[in-house]
């Protein structure tokens, strides 16, 4: 069985480089792989999302609602604008941190994402989502020293709670650093490992 | 063979390199610029590449070549065929000598288009034969068939991916370098009998193409990618190409009984034989297609001709939706509907109102002081703002407000003359980024001071084509070989043209800039600003700015004025969200008490 994983966030977050990197090490561990990248017009500031599906068994990239076993998410609202994907009983990994739209502050909206939380919470006390994590970002950006290692804050969270199928956390450290450059290596280990499941 | 995992354009890329392609030319645009991205990235310097100043261009580019014996690739969106379309319909009926394929990518959504034409009809239209992978795979295989398809009748031939091929990666199996085929040109071989197209040359051709296209579509009957994947013997069956394959494939794994499937890899010339072989026996077929109703229409002059007793359905009966991308959710829905299956209610969660987040120009981009300043210069008087396509089509939105038209590549040049003609005292604005200033402005501008037209075109000139990835042009000094060259420069191009009066101006300074716009739109004829400020995402942001709790009175002139995503409110204050702010400095202009300031 395939292990069918929606990330999502907003342009510039790295959703698309933490789609990749779990590809990468699902390929070095001769797992097929298929994915899909959604990221719309702007360079930045739009919603994208990736559809990645890890198993031999997937014959589209695309995944369909209620298939998708796990959803990482970089915005509260982007994740929570994903949920129509997850099965149930599924998992999900979000950021609590808003990325306020243009159109929210101009109408004056008060939008903070707590709402986000709140409503997530509330699936998670239905058994709709099996499992709930939620990382202050914002915090975790700063005690590991970088607002660009988000991505690897939650896809190390979810590496090691066992939510990628048999990608574990080593192969996603070993694709990592064969990512990223070598300076920011131990940087992006902290990151892995920030979040105690 | 080697495994890799690739992006669609990427295999695309390597699949056109193992056929041996000699020359590969193309303008960028989503989802299609990745292809020559890679060859240009792939190549060892055996290959020629280049960013063509428009899809005209490269297509002339990639025939001449072929002409030459050269294998060749010109890539482009569906958009973009649009502009090449002109030597493309000529180019059918002259032929070509070295294989030539135009890779098309279409996108059904649209998701980042203005149309949703579908390539497909093209090829119809066009006459040129048409291939149409299901996945990365099979792009990657395809496409080097295509080369010897093209090769053997003499045609270019058409590969259309669409953006889920385009932009989906797969686990691809690759060949090694030294199986890749090398094909050697000769050189261009004088024949004018052959080259040069006239009226008779024309006559005599067409009749040999509508020949060679009836050949090649029995060709295609036993041309592998065109298949019918046997069910469990159901008197229903589906007829499916592209992405709609594979949704289509993975929702059949879940039924008992399935139904005979048709796919359709070369929906022009129609493999007529194969889908009489796939319609016997059938009562009801389905058709479940992106874009155009090809297969649909296909079919029912297949059932026609035959005398078949089937009922074709599909977008002609509305049972498939009429525009827009198929996803794995309708597609499944479909497929049940068709087979009378009882389908689960999928149960929504009740969500939270989400804030929509429509595309932006970037923190700091400096297209927005561009706009801003002009907004400002023009307040109250009667303005055109013509916006063309590239990033600054987004200076629409909310609170810029500053696209009043948007029709194609270098449109709105030409449109504000039209709407000056008819109400000569509105002042007309022609907004037109570098990159599709080369491409297709420059025509424009000639037609305005020929016709002594009076306008003001502003030159967003940010350095890069920025909107599809930063791809470098005629104005950049960059060519996709990797070597320097000379950047054409626009002030001169534009001079060149008869523009006399021509402005240079950083957006960023904003008092200047407004009153810059405030004189050359006052004066007479077509005149000319350039807005010279680099994209924001080309460099390392500057220090970033904050807020200073004590100046700041909460008039958020700033958020209401320009609409940076830099701008946020929280706790009920206005804030600079330091992690987007480059530093531009604009909101820093704007604010009555100077409230913002660099850190």
């Amino acid at each position: 069985m395939s292990v069918n994983i929606v990330l999502c966030g907003v342009g510039g977050q790295g959703t698309v480089l933490a789609s990749k990197l779990t590809a990468a090490a699902a390929m070095k561990k001769g797992i097929a792989v298929k994915s899909a990248e959604t990221i719309g017009m702007a360079q930045r500031g739009g919603s994208v999302f990736s559809h990645l599906r890890v198993g031999e068994d997937a014959l589209t990239p695309m995944i369909k609602s209620g298939e998708a076993d796990l959803i990482i998410g970089f915005e509260p609202a982007e994740t929570v604008r994903m949920m129509p994907f997850l099965r149930k009983g599924g998992a999900v990994i979000t950021s609590d941190r808003p990325v306020m739209p243009v159109t929210a502050a101009l109408k004056g909206s008060d939008y903070s994402g707590a709402e986000m939380v709140d409503y997530l919470r509330q699936l998670e006390a239905k058994g709709d989502i099996s499992r709930l994590v939620i990382v202050d970002t914002e915090k975790a950006s700063m005690d590991v020293g970088s607002p660009k290692a988000v991505n690897m804050i939650l896809l190390g969270a979810a590496a090691r709670a066992g939510m990628l199928g048999e990608i574990s956390i080593e192969d996603i450290r070993e694709a990592m650093i064969a990512k990223v450059k070598p300076q920011f290596v131990e940087m992006n280990n902290k990151a892995l490992e920030y979040v105690e499941i | 063979m080697i495994t890799k995992f690739l992006m669609g354009n990427e295999a695309i890329a390597l699949g056109a390199m193992a056929a041996g392609v000699n020359l590969v030319s193309g303008y960028p645009g989503t989802p299609s610029t990745e292809v020559l991205e890679t060859i240009a990235k792939e190549n060892d310097g055996s290959i020629y590449v280049e960013w063509s100043v428009n899809e005209k261009a490269g297509l002339e580019v990639a025939a001449g070549a072929s002409y030459s014996g050269a294998r060749t690739m010109v890539t482009m969106k569906q958009v973009g065929l649009n502009v090449a379309s002109d030597p493309l319909m000529s180019l059918e009926y002259v032929g070509i000598k070295g294989g030539m394929v135009i890779m098309v990518a279409d996108d059904p959504g649209p998701i980042s288009s203005q149309t949703e034409q579908d390539t497909r009809t093209f090829a119809q239209f066009s006459k040129v034969p048409c291939f149409d992978p299901t996945s990365a795979q099979e792009a990657y295989d395809m496409i080097q068939e295509a080369f010897e398809y093209s090769e053997k009748y003499g045609t270019p031939v058409f590969f259309r991916p669409t953006t889920r091929v385009c932009h989906a990666y797969a686990s691809v199996e690759i060949k090694d370098e030294f199986d890749y085929y090398v094909n050697i040109p000769e050189g261009f071989v004088k024949d004018s009998s052959r080259w040069v197209i006239f009226p008779r040359l024309s006559n005599i051709n067409h009749a040999k193409i509508e020949k060679r296209n009836m050949e090649l579509a029995d060709d295609f009957s036993s041309y592998s990618r065109n298949a019918i994947i046997k069910g469990s013997g159901l008197t229903k069956a589906i007829a499916t190409h592209g992405i709609s394959f594979a949704h289509t494939a993975e929702t059949l794994t879940k039924l008992e009984k399935k139904p005979d499937v048709l796919k359709v890899a070369t929906p022009f010339p129609f493999p007529e034989k194969l889908a009489l072989e796939f319609l016997q026996g059938k009562d009801e077929v389905l058709c479940i297609e992106e874009l155009d109703p090809v297969i649909e229409r296909a079919l029912l002059v297949v059932a026609g001709k035959y005398n078949l007793n089937v009922k074709i359905r599909g977008k002609l009966d509305q049972t498939i939706q009429l525009s827009g991308e198929n996803s794995r959710d309708s597609i499944d829905a479909d497929i049940r509907y068709f087979l009378g299956l009882y389908m689960q209610d999928l149960e929504l969660p009740n969500t939270p109102e989400l804030p929509v987040r429509p595309p932006v120009l970037c923190a700091g981009c400096p297209h927005r002081a561009s706009f801003y300043a002009v907004k400002k210069a023009m307040k109250g008087q009667e303005s055109l703002f013509a916006g063309d396509i590239g990033c600054y089509t987004l200076g629409n939105a909310m609170p810029l407000d500053m696209v009043d038209t948007c029709l194609c590549m270098g449109a709105g040049v030409n449109i504000t003359q039209g709407v000056g003609r008819v109400k000569p005292d509105t002042k007309c604005f022609a907004f037109v980024g570098d990159s599709t200033f080369f491409a297709s402005a420059i025509t424009g501008v000639v037609n305005a001071v020929y016709n002594q037209a009076e306008m003001t075109l502003v030159v967003l000139d940010n350095s890069t084509t920025a909107m599809t990835g930063h791809q470098p042009h005629p104005g950049t000094g960059k060519t996709m070989m990797g070597d320097f060259t000379q950047k054409l420069d626009i002030e001169q191009v534009l001079r060149g043209c008869g523009v006399e009066v021509v402005e240079h101006v950083n957006p960023l300074e904003l008092d200047n800039a407004v009153d810059t716009v405030k004189k050359v739109a006052n004066m007479p004829g077509v005149k000319a600003i350039i807005f010279e400020s680099p994209c924001c995402v080309l460099f390392k942001p500057e220090k970033p700015y904050s807020v200073c709790g004590e100046k700041c009175i909460d008039c958020r002139k700033c958020i209401k004025e320009i609409g940076c995503p830099g701008l946020v409110v929280m706790d009920g204050k206005v804030t600079v969200d330091e992690s987007l702010c480059n530093g531009c400095g604009l909101c820093a202009q704007i604010c009555p008490t100077k409230a913002i300031e660099k850190k």
